[in-house]
C-alpha cells in the first residue's frame, strides 16, 4: 500500500486510499445525504457535468477544500452508479483518467523531489504492473510492457523501431510515460465503478439522479426508427439469393454491416449458400476472420459509403438521408 | 508424390524414426502444446495432446508421418478447437529462409520442371522444349552460399536480440529447418504472453521497418538543425551511428553532408539500410502466436533432411550434419540436371538416368520431385 498524504487523494481519488480515508472520517451515505453536506452532492453533480461535456474538472489545486474534493469524487460515482447511464460512466472515467494524466505528469517532471517522484511511479506499478525506473531525464520500462500498450497507437512515432531502445528496456518522456497508460486509467476507473455496489442512496440524492438520466439521453444521439436494411445491403443479399456472383469487396460490405447490427457469425453464413462459389469452412473462417474472433483480432469496420461509391456498391435512396457510413441508416440525430 | 516413391521415402523416414528415439523429443511443457503431422500425399492433422517422448515416439512408428509439427503456443486444452483451446503464451520464434532472400545464386540451383510432362531443365526458359508447356515447377536444390547467407541473418538476430532486446544467448535457440533456412526460438518468458500485434511491431523493429528520419534526429520542418545519434548509444540509434560514422575523423563531414542533403535524402538511406542491416525474417511466422511450427528432431519432407539444432552456427553443415537417414544404396531413375552436394559427396547431374544412390540422396531427391523409384 502507498502512504499517501491527503493532496495526493485530491489529485487520484480513484486509488483504494481514498475508501479508506472515507472511513476514516467515519461519514456514512446517509449522513452524506443531510442538508450540511448539499454542497458536495451539487460539487459532485458538476465533475458528471463537465466530465460529459468532454472537459476536464480542474479546480485550482491551492484553493481548494481537500475533504469536498475527495467526497465529491466519491459521490459522483455514487450518483453514477444510481443512474447506471453507461454513457456518462465512461466520460467520467475518461476525464477523470485524464486529470489524473495531469497530475501524474507532473509529478514524474519534478525529479528532484525524489518523494513526488516516488509517487506516480508507484501507481503506475500497482494499478498496471509496470516498472518504471528513471534513468537521467528518462523514463524506463521493459520492451513487453511498452509493446503491450504502444500497439494501440496509430502514429509512426510509437513503433519500437522509433524508439530509445537499450537492453531490454525503452526510453521514454514523462508526457509518453502517462500517455502510453491513458486508456488503462480510463478502464481502470470505469471497473472500479462497475464494481461497487452500493445500496439505498439517500432521498436527496434522487434529483440529480433523474437530472443525470435526463442528460445521458442527450448523449445518446440516434435512435433507431426503422429496422429496414439501406439499399447497399438489400443489393447485395438480392444478388446472393438470385445465386449471382458477389464481388469480394459486397461480401465484405455484408459481412462487416451485419456484424456490426449484432448478427452472429453463424447467423450470418447461410446468407452465403447461394454464392457460386461456397465453401462452408471458408466462409466461416472468413467471417469469424472480418469479427475479428480468428487470426490477429482486428475486428473489421463496415465501409464508408464514400468507399461504396467507388466500388460501384452504392445504391443510394433518399432513405439514406446524408448517412456516411451503411450502418448509420435507419438511426436519426436527435438534435 | 507417386505411391512407389511414397514408399520408399516413408520406409526411411520408419527407419530414422525408430533408430533415433534419442534424438527426438517432445519441448518443454509438451503437455500444453498443441501437435500436428502429416503424410505423403495427405492433408494435416492436428489439435492433438502429447504427454511426453513415449507418446510421440508412438505417434511416430505407427503414422510414419511425413512432417511433424509442434504448437509455440501453450494452452490450457490443447486438443480442443481453436476458439476453446484457451492460449496461454508462445515462444517467440523467427523463421529465416533463403528463398527470401533474393539472392543472386537462386537461379543457379534452381531446376524447373515441366508440370505436363516432368521435364527438367536448369535456367529458366518460357516453354517446356519437350511438351510445349508454359507452366513450370521450381525447385530449389542444395547451396552453400544460401546457407552461409542465411547464417549471417541468424547472426544479425542474435545480435539484436540479445543486445536491444536482453534475452540471453543461452535463451535463444537455433535450429536448421531442415530444408534451405533457420529457425529460431527464444526460450526467455519475458516475451512469451505478446499477442500477435505486439510480435508484429516486435517483428518490424527486427526487420528496421517503418522508421522515420526524426528517429534519428532529423525533422522535416527544420531540416538545418540535426541531432544525429552518437556510436555509443544502444538499439538501432547506435548501430545506424556505427554505420554512418565508420570512420571517426570522417564524423564532422558527414554529419555535415547529412545536413545538406535533407530529410527525404535521408527517408532513401534509411531504406537502404533497411535492406542491408535489418534482420529479414518471415514476419507471418513470428506474428502467428497459433502456429505449428516444425518439431526439432523430425524430418522435413521437402528435402529428407532433419530439422536439427546448430550448437555452432560457423561450423554447421546442415547437408551433411542434418542429413540422418539411411546409406544403403537403393535405385531410382534420378532427373536432376544440377550436382547436389550430401555428406561431403557429390551426387549428378543425371538425366533421367537409373543410379543406385545411397538412401538419404535417392530420398533427397524423391523429396525434391527430381527421381523415380525404378
Amino acid at each position: 500500500m502507498l502512504k499517501l498524504g491527503i493532496k495526493d487523494l485530491v489529485k487520484y481519488p480513484f486509488l483504494a486510499e481514498a475508501g479508506e480515508y472515507l472511513r476514516e472520517t467515519g461519514l456514512g451515505l446517509e449522513q452524506l445525504g443531510e442538508p450540511d453536506w448539499k454542497p458536495i452532492l451539487e460539487k459532485a453533480y458538476g465533475r458528471i457535468v463537465v466530465a460529459s461535456s468532454g472537459q476536464i474538472y480542474s479546480p485550482d489545486m491551492e484553493r481548494l477544500d481537500n475533504d469536498s474534493e475527495i467526497l465529491s469524487f466519491i459521490v459522483a460515482i455514487i450518483l453514477l452508479k444510481s443512474a447506471s447511464t453507461g454513457t456518462l460512466t465512461r466520460r467520467f472515467s475518461l476525464a477523470e483518467a485524464r486529470r489524473a494524466e495531469k497530475y501524474l505528469q507532473q509529478d514524474l517532471w519534478v525529479q528532484k523531489d525524489k518523494k513526488n517522484l516516488e509517487l506516480p511511479l508507484k501507481i503506475i506499478q500497482e494499478l498496471f504492473g509496470i516498472r518504471v525506473s528513471v534513468e537521467n531525464d528518462e523514463f524506463v520500462i521493459k520492451i513487453p510492457d511498452y509493446l503491450r500498450r504502444s500497439v494501440h497507437f496509430h502514429e509512426k512515432e510509437w513503433k519500437l523501431v522509433n524508439r530509445r531502445v537499450a537492453d531490454g528496456l525503452v526510453y521514454l518522456t514523462a508526457h509518453e510515460t502517462v500517455r502510453l497508460i491513458r486508456t488503462e486509467l480510463g478502464e481502470y476507473i470505469n471497473s472500479k465503478i462497475q464494481s461497487i455496489s452500493i445500496g439505498s442512496i439517500p432521498e436527496s440524492f434522487r434529483q440529480r439522479v433523474q437530472d443525470l438520466i435526463l442528460l445521458a439521453k442527450r448523449f445518446s444521439d440516434t435512435t433507431i426508427v426503422s429496422s429496414d436494411y439501406p439499399p447497399c445491403i438489400k443489393h447485395a443479399i438480392g444478388v446472393l439469393e438470385r445465386g449471382e456472383n458477389l464481388p469480394h469487396s459486397g461480401r465484405f460490405l455484408l459481412a462487416t454491416y451485419l456484424l456490426a447490427r449484432g448478427q452472429t457469425v453463424d447467423q450470418i453464413a447461410p446468407l452465403f449458400k447461394n454464392a457460386p462459389d461456397y465453401n462452408e469452412r471458408v466462409t466461416k473462417y472468413q467471417l469469424e476472420h472480418i469479427s475479428g474472433s480468428s487470426g490477429k483480432g482486428t475486428k473489421y469496420q463496415c465501409p464508408s459509403c464514400d468507399k461504396l461509391r467507388s466500388e460501384n456498391l452504392c445504391f443510394a435512396t433518399p432513405d439514406c438521408d446524408g448517412i456516411i457510413n451503411p450502418v448509420q441508416f435507419g438511426k436519426k440525430r436527435k438534435n | 508424390m507417386l505411391e512407389k516413391n511414397a514408399i520408399l521415402v516413408e520406409g526411411a523416414f520408419k527407419e530414422y524414426y525408430f533408430n533415433r528415439f534419442d534424438f527426438i523429443h517432445v519441448p518443454v511443457k509438451a503437455n500444453e502444446r498443441e501437435f500436428g503431422y502429416q503424410k505423403i500425399n495427405s492433408g494435416m492433422i492436428r489439435h492433438l495432446a502429447m504427454k511426453n517422448d513415449k507418446e510421440l515416439h508412438l505417434l511416430l512408428m505407427k503414422e510414419i508421418p511425413s512432417d511433424v509439427y509442434c504448437s509455440n503456443a501453450y494452452y490450457s486444452f490443447p486438443n480442443l478447437p481453436m476458439s476453446e483451446k484457451d492460449w496461454k503464451g508462445a515462444d517467440l520464434i523467427f523463421d529465416i529462409d533463403a528463398k527470401d532472400l533474393a539472392l543472386p545464386c537462386r537461379k543457379d540451383h534452381t531446376v524447373y520442371k515441366c508440370t505436363s510432362c516432368n521435364d527438367t531443365i536448369t535456367g529458366h526458359q518460357s516453354e517446356c522444349s519437350k511438351c510445349g508447356s508454359t507452366k513450370f515447377e521450381t525447385i530449389s536444390v542444395s547451396c552453400n552460399n544460401c546457407i552461409s547467407e542465411s547464417k549471417k541473418e541468424v547472426s544479425k538476430l542474435i545480435e539484436i536480440l540479445t543486445s536491444d532486446l536482453a534475452i540471453k544467448r543461452e535463451e535463444i535457440e537455433v535450429y536448421f529447418s531442415g530444408n534451405e533456412g533457420f529457425h529460431v526460438r527464444i526460450t526467455s518468458g519475458a516475451y512469451e504472453t505478446l499477442g500477435s500485434q505486439e510480435r508484429a511491431d516486435l517483428v518490424d523493429y527486427i526487420m528496421f521497418n517503418g522508421t522515420v528520419p526524426e528517429t534519428f534526429g532529423i525533422k522535416k520542418q527544420d531540416a538545418s538543425k540535426v541531432s544525429l545519434p552518437t556510436t555509443d548509444e544502444g538499439g538501432w540509434r547506435g548501430r545506424i551511428a556505427r554505420n554512418l560514422f565508420a570512420s571517426k575523423a570522417k564524423t564532422l563531414k558527414i554529419t555535415k553532408q547529412i545536413t545538406s542533403e535533407g530529410y527525404s535524402s535521408f527517408q532513401l538511406k534509411l531504406e537502404e539500410i533497411k535492406r542491408t542491416m535489418g534482420v529479414r525474417v518471415d514476419p507471418k511466422v513470428t506474428m502467428d502466436i497459433h502456429r505449428i511450427f516444425r518439431l526439432e528432431g523430425s524430418i522435413n519432407s521437402k528435402s529428407g533432411l532433419a530439422k536439427i539444432q546448430c550448437d555452432d552456427l560457423d561450423s554447421f553443415d546442415p547437408f551433411s550434419q542434418a542429413c540422418l537417414l539411411g546409406h544403403d544404396e537403393v535405385q531410382i531413375v534420378a532427373n536432376c540436371p544440377l550436382p547436389i552436394k550430401l555428406k561431403n559427396k557429390k551426387y549428378g547431374p543425371y538425366y533421367s538416368e537409373p543410379v543406385s544412390l545411397p538412401k538419404y540422396a535417392a530420398v533427397y531427391m524423391l523429396c525434391k520431385g527430381l527421381g523415380n523409384v525404378v
